[in-house]
């Protein structure tokens, strides 16, 4: 039995202006709490104010140098250009290995994507080597390459290959199926296909594998410094780090991590930022 | 083939078909497409699944041509074969008398998934793509008929936009607008409003049926709903499940929803899909 019938409603909606606020700008603390880059700021500050206290605290500029002594003794080596100079070869040798580990890293990924036997070959290499530490073929680098560049560029690049493949391949095969039969749609094969449908679709998984590999890369540069010191005349960070512990000069140890630091913030936070805007972000993949 | 064990009722039914073919080749009319005598099977890890069993059927020039069948009838299967994903174990399918032998432009794709757009392209580069990759037309020209494709499914305004900021119509609209701009052969529609909610489905059933006036192009369209398939067909493929064989070839005539003709029809194929085959085949598919 049905309940006795109700009459219809018909409504007039109310006109916008009369509401009150429909839609208003966010206040100006908002909006600055919005910027990614004052937050992390602000974070640094905090970090810079707590390394000071503790250091003034601690009161032994030979274990914990003050935030400002360090500050003071990385100003002193811009200014009188030996940590530029060090800074600079370190980083030419990083460039070289990045640069060389990433186009091993896409051969070895694009073969692995055209044919079954060479993704049968990279999963066992990346599993064979990835474990293996950089550091650990440096004796056998020295001996194939001598002392030199050859030998840092060589760690680096197995640093950096494994990281990047991994990843890359990962990304891959990460690639929706649709997508896939879409670039098959248009008759694309072979790298035409890698390269404009499989690329950027996995530039995200890509991307993180860069930002893996420039890590790994700094690491290993670094530490192949410091075990095996200077290597063909002008030493880089690591070198400036070791000599400077030995000579008990902490605040310079501290000063040339620090150059490590600001380097790696300033290519995360631009570089990679940049390059996120301008792709994955923009494209909607990452927010 | 081996693994297929030929059905009881088939010999009867494959009978019927050739003869009605007999009667087209009589008439003169050479198919667009010519599906014979398909079976196609795919592998899970754990077995061997025959999709489709002797399929049947010709699609002539300018035909809106739906697929139907309950999930599992082997439809999107069968699509992805005319695509030329998936080789037909038995039969053979003919695109203007060529063998479909690997997937090609000549036969767009439009997917029901909303991930088919490349994300990395805007809208008027994602309808442009196809025509640059496959080399049909390149610059200003590719342009003029992106733009012009876009505006026939009345995106003009989100030209410049990545697909990220549309919403699921409107991404099939431009998926439409892509396939169109190629001009294929044959355009290959894969549920393509089966993740739409229902207002937004009827809008876009409306305006592909404007576009058809409008460009007169073939398409074989793949659906679950009876309503849809009535609505957008103007012949009407039903298959049956586990695997898909032909039930019948229907006509549908662009009956109003709401009309008698429009119940009639769709109480016949509900009846022919779902009750026992004991229903006079012959008689249905004269009508």
């Amino acid at each position: 039995m049905l309940p006795a019938q109700r009459p219809e409603i018909v409504r007039d909606p109310v006109a916008a202006g009369a509401l009150g606020v429909v839609e208003a700008p966010l206040s100006l603390g908002e909006r600055i709490a919005n910027i990614g880059a004052v937050r992390k700021l602000a974070l640094l500050v905090a970090l810079a104010l707590l390394w000071e206290g503790y250091a003034r605290w601690l009161n032994n500029p030979l274990l914990v140098p003050t935030f400002s002594s360090t500050l003071e003794a990385f100003a002193r080596g811009i200014a009188g250009g030996e940590l530029v100079g060090k800074a600079a070869t370190s980083l030419r040798v990083l460039l070289i290995g990045y640069a060389l580990g990433i186009a091993c890293a896409a051969v070895l990924t694009i073969v692995a994507i055209l044919s079954r036997v060479g993704t049968d070959i990279l999963e066992l290499m990346t599993a064979m080597f990835n474990p293996l530490p950089a550091i650990a073929l440096l004796p056998l680098a020295l001996i194939w390459f001598g002392l030199g560049y050859g030998s840092i560029v060589f760690v680096i690049v197995h640093s950096v290959l494994w990281a990047v493949a991994l990843n890359t391949h990962a990304g891959f095969r990460a690639v929706s199926p649709t997508l896939r039969m879409v670039g098959r749609n248009y008759g694309l094969a072979g790298v035409r296909y890698v390269t404009a449908i499989l690329i950027p679709a996995a530039f995200p998984s890509i991307l993180t594998g860069l930002k893996i590999g420039w890590a790994f890369a700094w690491r290993t540069l670094i530490a192949a410094e410091l075990v095996f010191g200077v290597s063909s005349g002008a030493g880089g960070l690591g070198w400036f780090i070791y000599e400077n512990k030995n000579q008990l000069d902490i605040p310079n140890v501290f000063a040339g991590l620090f150059t490590v630091i600001v380097i790696g913030l300033v290519v995360e936070n631009a570089i990679f930022r940049w390059i996120e805007a301008r792709t994955v972000r923009r494209w909607g993949m990452q927010v | 083939m081996a693994g297929v064990s030929p059905p009881q009722q088939g010999g009867p039914r494959q009978s019927t078909k050739r003869e009605e073919r007999r009667d087209d080749e009589a008439c003169g009319v050479a198919p667009l497409l010519a599906v014979h005598g398909v079976t196609l099977q795919y592998k899970t890890p754990d077995r061997l699944v025959t999709a489709t069993y002797r399929v049947d059927f010709d699609v002539q020039r300018g035909e809106r041509f739906v697929i139907l069948g309950p999930s599992g009838c082997g439809k999107s299967t069968l699509l992805k074969a005319i695509g030329g994903y998936l080789a037909p174990v038995e039969g053979e399918i003919r695109l203007k008398g060529t063998r479909i032998g690997k997937p090609g432009p000549d036969r767009m794709m439009v997917f029901q998934e909303f991930d088919q757009l490349l994300p990395w392209r805007t809208v008027k580069e994602n309808v442009m793509f196809p025509l640059l990759a496959s080399g049909r037309l390149a610059g200003t020209a590719a342009d003029a008929r992106a733009l012009d494709c876009i505006r026939k499914v009345n995106l003009h305004d989100f030209a410049d936009s990545f697909p990220h900021v549309l919403s699921g119509g409107m991404k099939q609209r431009v998926a439409i607008a892509r396939a169109l701009a190629m001009e294929p052969d044959i355009l290959l529609m894969d549920e393509p409003f089966a993740a739409l909610d229902a207002l937004t489905r009827r809008k876009m059933q409306d305006e592909l049926l404007a576009l058809w006036q409008e460009t007169n192009f073939t398409v074989v369209f793949v659906t679950h709903s009876i309503a849809e398939a009535i609505k957008v067909g103007s012949r009407i493929l039903l298959l049956t499940p586990h695997p898909g064989q032909v039930r019948a070839e229907l006509n549908s005539l662009g009956t109003d929803a709401d009309s008698h003709e429009f119940a009639a029809l769709e109480r016949r194929i509900h009846a022919l899909l779902f009750d026992t085959p004991d229903t006079p085949i012959g008689a249905g598919v004269e009508a």
